[in-house]
């Protein structure tokens, strides 16, 4: 073990701290319903395009090849779209790219 | 309280629980997969598997451990540390935003702090996908299990380096965003609006990963720049109405 890692605790604990402070606060201090038609409109929204924004493109490029990962982007939407269970269009999701990279796809 | 009523808050609980370790196995998978792969990149910046495997359990955060270890292995500074984490883990903090109003306003602090602690992309996601108020009990069932699994990861991962193969780590990577997909689709089917925001979103988030200068914008500070405005656009051109709301708890 070099120098570098001497303190690595100290930087696992400020990493730690400073994470859960961003996590807790919000959901600590905001006791009452949000009013503002604005802020409220915005907090709705949030989730579905922050998630959004973290699969696409990022899916296509998380498996092997980019045809494979097409592959299970378009059958997460089909199942998706028929309102399938989470585990169910993450199962096939994988299991599609499972099978296609087996095939050398 | 009658013990009637009591045993109903009980029986509901150990239902919310059981429903959260369920949709959170999936999450578990992905999570070993991933933190597998971090596991391996953490013992080549030559980190031991003891710091690497807490690391993992006291941060749960893909993106931010993935940074940690760049900014560890460069000998910065602690406040080069804290910062780096707060701009990547930002995206958290709109997220908990969300979560204070899907929580009853009425749950106490306690049950507000333990569920903070399991604030993760996938964990929320499944959180606002509930029906009706959040139950803290589901997230509890769902932590439970995709905790120890995003630990034992990294924990594998050092150990272990490279046996599992790759096209395993392949497919199971796939799992976090058929995850995301899940939450996304049957909500924009119903509210044309999210429709139109979930298109653009995508839209923009491919751009931003072509565009020059632009690409060279770190993904966590890209996720929240992307969240926030296109959030607030979609907040002015298409205000929820009460009545939106309404049919969302039908």
């Amino acid at each position: 073990m070099n120098d570098l890692w001497h303190n690595v605790w100290i930087y696992i604990a400020i990493m730690a701290v400073v994470t859960y402070l961003i996590r807790m606060l919000p959901l600590t201090l905001l006791r009452k319903e949000i009013k503002n038609p604005t802020l409220k409109s915005f907090l709705y929204y949030v989730p579905y395009v922050t998630l959004s924004v973290m699969t696409f493109p990022a899916i296509l490029h998380a498996t092997q090849s980019i045809y494979s990962g097409a592959a299970g982007f378009f059958t997460a939407l089909l199942l998706a779209y028929r309102k399938k269970s989470l585990p169910v269009v993450a199962v096939c999701a994988c299991t599609v790219v499972f099978v296609l990279e087996l095939a050398g796809v | 309280m009658s013990s009637e009523q009591t045993k109903k808050i009980k029986g509901d609980r150990a239902k919310q629980f059981k429903e959260g370790l369920r949709d959170g196995v999936p999450i578990a998978l992905g999570y070993l997969a991933v933190s597998f792969t971090l596991g391996i990149q953490a013992k080549e910046a030559g980190m031991g598997i003891t710091e690497a495997t807490v690391m993992s359990l006291v941060n749960l955060t893909s993106a931010g451990e993935a940074a940690a270890l760049t900014t560890i292995g460069s000998a910065s500074s602690y406040l080069e540390m804290a910062v780096s984490q707060l701009i990547i883990n930002l995206r958290y903090m709109l997220m908990s935003f969300a979560l204070s109003q899907k929580v009853a306003p009425e749950l106490g602090v306690l049950h507000r702090m333990c569920m903070a602690f399991g604030v993760t992309d996938e964990i929320f996601g499944i959180s606002v996908a509930r029906e009706g108020h959040l139950n803290p009990f589901y997230n509890y069932g769902a932590m439970s299990i995709t905790i120890p699994g995003w630990t034992l990861g990294t924990f594998l991962g050092v150990l272990m380096g490279n046996v599992l193969p790759d096209r395993v780590v392949s497919a199971l990577s796939l799992a976090l965003y058929g995850m995301f997909l899940a939450i996304i689709v049957p909500k924009a089917r119903e509210d044309r609006h999210v429709l139109i925001a979930v298109i653009v979103a995508m839209a923009a988030s491919w751009l931003c990963t072509k565009l020059p200068v632009i690409r060279e914008i770190p993904a966590g500070t890209q996720i929240i720049l992307l969240t926030v405005i296109i959030s607030l656009a979609a907040a002015v051109a298409f205000p929820v109405n009460e009545e939106q709301e309404a049919s969302e708890h039908e």
